[in-house]
């Protein structure tokens, strides 16, 4: 059944595919955008903002959590639930409004994101949508592992260690997991072969993106989040593995966007959007510590920026008003057909 | 229960300079807002073991709060009392665990989107405490000194880049001797004015002088204290109760005699500020880098004192998913290179927390790459933004910035 999901993905009319790139797990524009951060994302400065409508205030007002932000802008709501329980966001995600809007069948829509907690955030638990209409959700370090532990028996459970918030606190997993047994059946990779190309992979957020490149061949879904968070090593307080981090996200978004133009079922139909959850605390406010953390709430930890790519996105055109990051879902409604009932925020009709 | 309904006998298990506090100033106690009063209290139940600079803070701040009438109060707390509070929060005994009271309170304004009404309440009351209760003018001027790049060879990053607006850029340091150098002012400043915790020096690695009356701060010393504390971690992880809440309750709650900090001669309050830097650090535990940066952070913060030297020494590198994936190995390398980006970064921040103490403008601050011919100065009598070629070593730039 699976292998016919790129004909089931063929039906939805051209120029309606939707990749969103979450750049986490928080970025300072001083770090990214601002002159002095310009050197660190030489792909998104040379390659893709000369092609994007970019938008440069995004502010998040709500909690300053990764899970709990990330699920924000999936459900165009503030959440508020606790960042590191493993519940499902209060209101109807982007997968559930696509899916049950446009009669979309479960493999066209995916979320590939790093961390445990992440694994609810495929759906909601809205009684007029849920899981049933929710997006399939991979962890591919949790799979890594569990792939790690088929293998040898050993203890690879550092390879978890994903959740820089809290950096020894590793969560069971709970909820419905991707299984390894699917490995094969969807992403149409071997254990071993899954394996042996983790053991090429300098970090999770390129296993993530290994993985996302796997469904883009083999299913082509239509919506495909991926939340990519190596860079919330900075929680660690070592300036250089954030800077890495950075370094390292700005080359995937590269790569994402060139699979996009290569793959035949992406190629021209293609709207991505690249956006960090959130920033991190001013190195002047005496209550943080500068890029380590993002306690504060102060203007910079909650301002940012958005990225838009696409076939019918205006080119090199910057948008400075102010936007919210709840406005990402009603944009992607507007792109895609559906009506996100319950999100707030507003359709940015510059990228419509 | 509310801060009207406060009682002495609720302080019994508070140390005893701490529960005295508390006691004597119970009526004014029962007039503050139970936000700010729970912060207090925070405070308090460390008292015993708090720098002079720390205790002097909280007694002028409760000086200053008893002298104000009931509506003064009423209109400074204004802010604080407008955050709507559950009543399970008011029911927790944050009177005896004020910690956990905080942590729960700010998962609380968060999920209720108070945060910002939070930020804003005590960004006020900060500003309207420190105009009321000015800190006290240092006996010297301050004297802050940052050593980086040990173990570098060379590096083509550029630098001090932040702190360049600031000061002078020197270029041709004679690096003969430096440490020693920084090492020896340090000293004599703590020689000449003897006053416990006005003087520190803080090591990446295992300190290379121990001068009287310095207080010293050391990632290499205190690996036996971090051993046990991961292991404590663990086990507060694989008992599966609660989650990242009560590992940190439970991290803010730890003693130093718990982690093997025991025996005649030591230094209750250093021992309780080494501890702190540990369990309420994050990434002190594992990079010396991280360790350092806190640590002068945390003792600029709350000791103040006039002369700090930190010295930034390799941390471990971060071995890559591939890496981990093929070696279950231990043994980790230094990072010299990232190191040096590490600690260039956390020098500003070192400079920015000196400023924020009183009469900053006549601070001194200065920045070597250890072994290197690089050298940042800022001082009130030298230029910012500039940079100089002239030849020189560190206890001439020392010379000129005292």
């Amino acid at each position: 059944m699976l292998s016919f999901a790129p004909l089931q993905a063929l039906a939805v009319p051209r120029g309606q595919k939707v990749i969103v790139v979450t750049f986490g797990g928080g970025a300072r524009d001083e770090e990214t955008f601002a002159p002095e951060g310009q050197e660190n994302i030489p792909c998104l400065m040379n390659e893709l903002i000369p092609r994007s409508t970019f938008f440069t205030q995004v502010v998040n007002r709500g909690i300053l959590g990764h899970y709990v932000a990330t699920a924000s802008l999936a459900t165009g709501v503030y959440e508020s639930f606790d960042n590191f329980a493993m519940v499902p966001p209060s209101n109807p995600t982007v997968f559930e409004y696509y899916r049950k809007g446009l009669h979309r069948p479960a493999t066209d829509a995916w979320v590939v994101a790093p961390s445990n907690g992440f694994n609810r955030m495929g759906a909601s638990d809205s009684k007029l949508y849920g899981p049933s209409q929710g997006a399939g959700v991979i962890l591919p370090k949790h799979l890594l592992a569990a792939a790690l532990k088929q293998e040898d028996a050993g203890g690879y459970t550092h390879l978890l260690r994903d959740n820089y918030e809290t950096p020894f606190y590793t969560p069971q997993i709970s909820g419905n997991p991707f299984q390894l047994a699917q490995l094969e059946q969807v992403l149409r990779v071997s254990v071993v072969d899954f394996v042996a190309h983790a053991r090429n992979l300098a970090s999770p957020d390129e296993l993530s993106v290994f993985v996302v490149k796997q469904l883009m061949k083999q299913l082509a879904p239509s919506l495909l989040w991926v939340t990519l968070h190596d860079m919330d090593i900075a929680h660690s307080g070592a300036y250089s593995l954030y800077m890495e981090g950075i370094r390292r996200t700005d080359r995937l978004c590269g790569e994402l966007w060139k699979t996009a133009e290569a793959e035949p079922e992406y190629a021209g139909r293609t709207t991505m959007f690249i956006l960090p959850d959130f920033g991190r605390d001013a190195d002047g406010d005496p209550g943080g510590n500068g890029f380590q953390h993002h306690r504060t709430g102060d203007a910079l930890s909650r301002t940012t920026w958005m990225m838009v790519l696409g076939p019918h996105v205006r080119e090199n055109v910057s948008v400075n008003r102010p936007v919210q990051s709840l406005d990402l879902v009603p944009t992607l409604g507007g792109l895609l057909g559906f009506t996100p009932t319950m999100a707030r925020g507003q359709a940015l009709t510059e990228v419509l | 229960m509310l801060p009207s309904q406060l009682r002495t006998d609720q302080f019994r298990e508070y140390p005893p300079a701490g529960r005295q506090l508390a006691v004597s100033n119970l009526s004014l106690l029962r007039q503050l807002t139970l936000i700010y009063l729970a912060s207090l209290l925070r405070e308090m139940i460390r008292y015993d073991w708090k720098f002079p600079a720390e205790r002097g803070q909280i007694d002028r701040q409760l000086a200053w709060l008893a002298s104000l009438d009931p509506q003064e109060l009423h209109s400074l707390f204004a802010g604080f009392a407008q955050i709507r509070l559950d009543r399970k929060l008011e029911d927790t005994d944050w009177v005896k665990m004020p910690d956990d009271f905080s942590e729960r309170l700010t998962a609380y304004l968060w999920s209720t989107h108070q945060i910002d009404a939070l930020r804003s309440a005590a960004t006020e009351f900060t500003e309207r405490a420190s105009r009321a209760t000015p800190a006290p003018s240092p006996a010297q001027a301050r004297l802050g000194i940052v050593v980086i790049g040990r173990s570098v060879e060379q590096s083509s990053f550029p630098l001090f880049r932040k702190l360049r607006p600031y000061g002078v850029h020197f270029t041709r340091v004679d690096p003969t001797d430096g440490l020693e150098m920084l090492l020896h002012a340090v000293a004599a400043r703590a020689s000449a004015r003897p006053i416990p915790y006005d003087h520190w020096y803080i090591e990446g690695s295992t300190p290379v002088a121990a001068p009287p009356h310095v207080s010293i701060s050391s990632y290499d010393q205190l690996q036996p204290v971090r051993s046990r504390l991961l292991d404590r971690m663990q086990q507060v992880i694989d008992s599966g109760s609660g989650g990242p809440e009560l590992l940190e309750v439970t991290m803010a709650t730890i003693d130093p005699q718990q982690l093997g900090m025991k025996g005649e001669g030591r230094d209750g309050v250093l021992d309780h500020f080494d501890v702190s830097l540990l369990t309420q650090g994050q990434g002190t535990q594992i990079f010396s880098t991280t360790f350092v940066m806190w640590a002068a952070r945390e003792a600029l913060r709350r000791a103040e004192p006039v002369t700090l030297m930190a010295r930034f020494t390799p941390r471990q590198r971060l071995r890559p998913m591939n890496e981990l994936m093929q070696s279950r190995s231990h043994d980790v390398e230094p990072d010299p290179q990232g190191s040096l980006l590490d600690a260039d970064m956390a020098a500003y921040y070192i400079w920015l927390d000196q400023q924020r103490l009183a009469d900053s403008a006549q601070a001194s601050f200065l920045v070597w790459f250890e072994g290197h011919n690089e050298a940042l100065a800022i001082a009130p009598g030298l230029p910012r933004g500039t940079e100089s070629a002239s030849p020189g070593n560190l206890q001439q730039i020392l010379e000129w910035i005292s």
